[in-house]
């Protein structure tokens, strides 16, 4: 088994791929924050518009942006159903005791879009950013936080040293899986019940080498010197370029355009 | 030449608790050791799984304390909490398991790890990283995962993680126990070329001999003590009481010793096959006259 990807990344090198990735993080909390406060088809329309720009710029194919969206799809249907049916108003059409009416249909419309266009724009995010910069860049972003004793540099190197061993535990986990199946262990057949205990004899091993792999690692990092967040240096530290100034500019704008959107209700 | 490691009297126990009993009983792991390195030297720890090496290792780099007698590391005391970072910087540590022990998720961002702790500016960083990468051969390797390298290439840039860190001295614990022979011919002759070239000093624990051979003095230990110590050679002219230890000598050792046994003019300890080959070679010219 080889390397699974983690989170989406996808590799190339557009100008998105080059920006800052608090930037990115910034301008996708902006995005989300204006699809709640546009409410009107012509601020639906810009919002789409400008996700579709930035994933032109993006240069990442269209049908991984889509490709997000499948594990929210059952959610999306299920939100609009409940917005057709459940709203009172004024009834379009009835059969049975479902009733559709006008303020349910454009509600439903509303939620749909909004929940399409929030996943389809922080996926533009996690597709252009890799794991490990975007820890950086939340270390960096919360690292005000640690003023209220919020340990920001321990989360992130627990992240990242999560992201680094996830590819080790599941090559591992597949070792240990067949070496159980070599034993006589089976994995594939039975009921639920059944198939959740023949887990046991993996999920056991793999948490003692985990356990053990944990160990050695602080017992590694302790040898180089580490010793939490203070008095670190940074080898490859976020620094700000110009694009990333323009890049915070037009999100300015955009967030700025969405407030009048919300006044005038376009 | 003034010494770099000097532990006099050293032991470490610690409690184990069974399942059995309520009682914790009191193990010891190693005691009374008494050791000496010099400066850029490379020395060599021998001994069989349990006879107290790994533990001796941990005591240079002050991840254990020693619950009797003293370790100085360049003149430090190990035990002195507030010198703590200042040994650990001065003794880097290798171990065995290379999938453990590294931090970062591309290479140059592993070997900057130590000294982003240790608080070096960031363009200092980038020039060690350069150098630690190049002096074990992995500088073409510096934007890969770590995950995408065989075991050889993982302990290279684990060398070189502590090399970056500008140590006085390198502990090895096992570097090679889990590698396949091609890697563990890179890692040693990365070793061999740090102590040779950059003049750092190694102290290399394993269990294979042929390993030991490049030593310029080996410790073997046994049941938490040293019981042998001496040149290569030395060492390795008592084949049967190596044996006693359940340590093996180099193959060609063992033949030599076998030779020499059944009566072949051979020296003590023989180390490598060309040493052998140039002992056996004139007494091959010698029967090639009488033919």
């Amino acid at each position: 088994m080889g390397e699974i990807s983690l989170g989406q990344y996808y590799p190339t090198n557009s100008i998105l791929h080059r920006l800052d990735p608090r930037v990115k993080f910034i301008g996708t909390i902006v995005y989300i924050v204006s699809l709640f406060l546009v409410s009107g088809p012509v601020g639906y329309l810009c919002a789409a518009l400008a996700l579709f720009a930035l994933v032109l710029l993006s240069k990442v194919p269209f049908r991984f942006i889509l490709k997000s969206m499948k594990p929210i799809f059952f959610i999306l249907i299920v939100t609009m159903l409940f917005n057709l049916f459940l709203t009172p108003g004024e009834e379009l059409a009835h059969f049975l005791i479902f009733r559709i009416t006008r303020e349910g249909l454009v509600l439903a419309l509303r939620m749909g879009i909004r929940l399409a266009l929030l996943v389809m724009g922080s996926s533009i995010m996690t597709l252009t950013t890799t794991p490990n910069a975007l820890t950086d860049g939340m270390e960096r972003l919360f690292s005000p936080l640690k003023l209220i004793k919020v340990p920001v540099h321990e989360i992130s190197m627990m992240m990242s040293i999560a992201l680094r061993f996830i590819p080790i535990l599941t090559e591992e986990t597949d070792k240990i899986k067949k070496a159980q199946i070599a034993r006589g262990a089976d994995f594939d057949s039975g009921g639920l019940i059944k198939r959740l205990k023949s887990m046991i004899p993996l999920l056991v091993p793999l948490f003692v080498s985990a356990f053990r792999r944990a160990n050695d690692l602080a017992m590694a990092m302790e040898a180089r010197c580490y010793h939490g967040g203070t008095g670190r240096t940074q080898m490859k530290p976020l620094t700000y370029a110009k694009k990333d100034y323009c890049a915070y500019l037009i999100t300015a704008l955009f967030l700025a355009l969405a407030i009048i959107f919300r006044v005038k209700g376009w | 030449m003034p010494s770099i490691i000097k532990a006099r009297g050293l032991g470490f126990d610690y409690v184990k608790y069974t399942d059995e009993s309520e009682n914790a009983e009191r193990v010891t792991a190693i005691r009374e050791i008494d050791l000496t390195v010099e400066k850029g030297t490379f020395i060599a720890i021998l001994g069989h799984n349990g006879s107290g090496k790994s533990t001796l290792a941990k005591h240079i780099n002050a991840l254990l304390v020693p619950t009797s007698g003293t370790m100085w590391v360049d003149g430090i005391d190990t035990a002195k909490e507030q010198d703590l970072w200042k040994v650990r910087q001065k003794a880097g540590m290798v171990f065995q398991n290379p999938d453990n022990q590294i931090i970062g998720t591309v290479v140059d961002e592993d070997v900057g790890f130590g000294p982003e702790n240790l608080g070096i500016p960031t363009k200092d960083i980038w020039s060690r990283v350069d150098d630690a990468l190049s002096k074990v051969g992995m500088l073409g390797f510096r934007d890969r995962s770590p995950n995408h390298l065989s075991g050889g290439q993982k302990q290279r840039v684990a060398i070189a993680g502590v090399v970056a860190m500008h140590p006085e001295c390198i502990v090895l614990d096992e570097p090679t126990a889990m590698l396949d022979p091609n890697g563990r011919r890179e890692v040693i002759e990365v070793i061999r070329e740090l102590n040779q070239r950059e003049g750092v000093t190694v102290i290399l624990i394993t269990h294979y001999m042929e390993e030991v051979t490049y030593a310029d003095h080996v410790y073997v230990m046994d049941a938490g003590q040293v019981v042998m110590e001496g040149t290569p050679r030395e060492i390795f002219a008592q084949a049967e009481r190596l044996k006693e230890l359940r340590l093996s000598v180099p193959q060609v050792t063992e033949l030599a010793y076998e030779l020499k046994k059944a009566g072949a003019d051979l020296p003590d300890g023989v180390l490598t096959i060309d040493e052998l080959v140039d002992a056996l070679a004139p007494r091959s010219e010698q029967y090639a006259d009488r033919a």
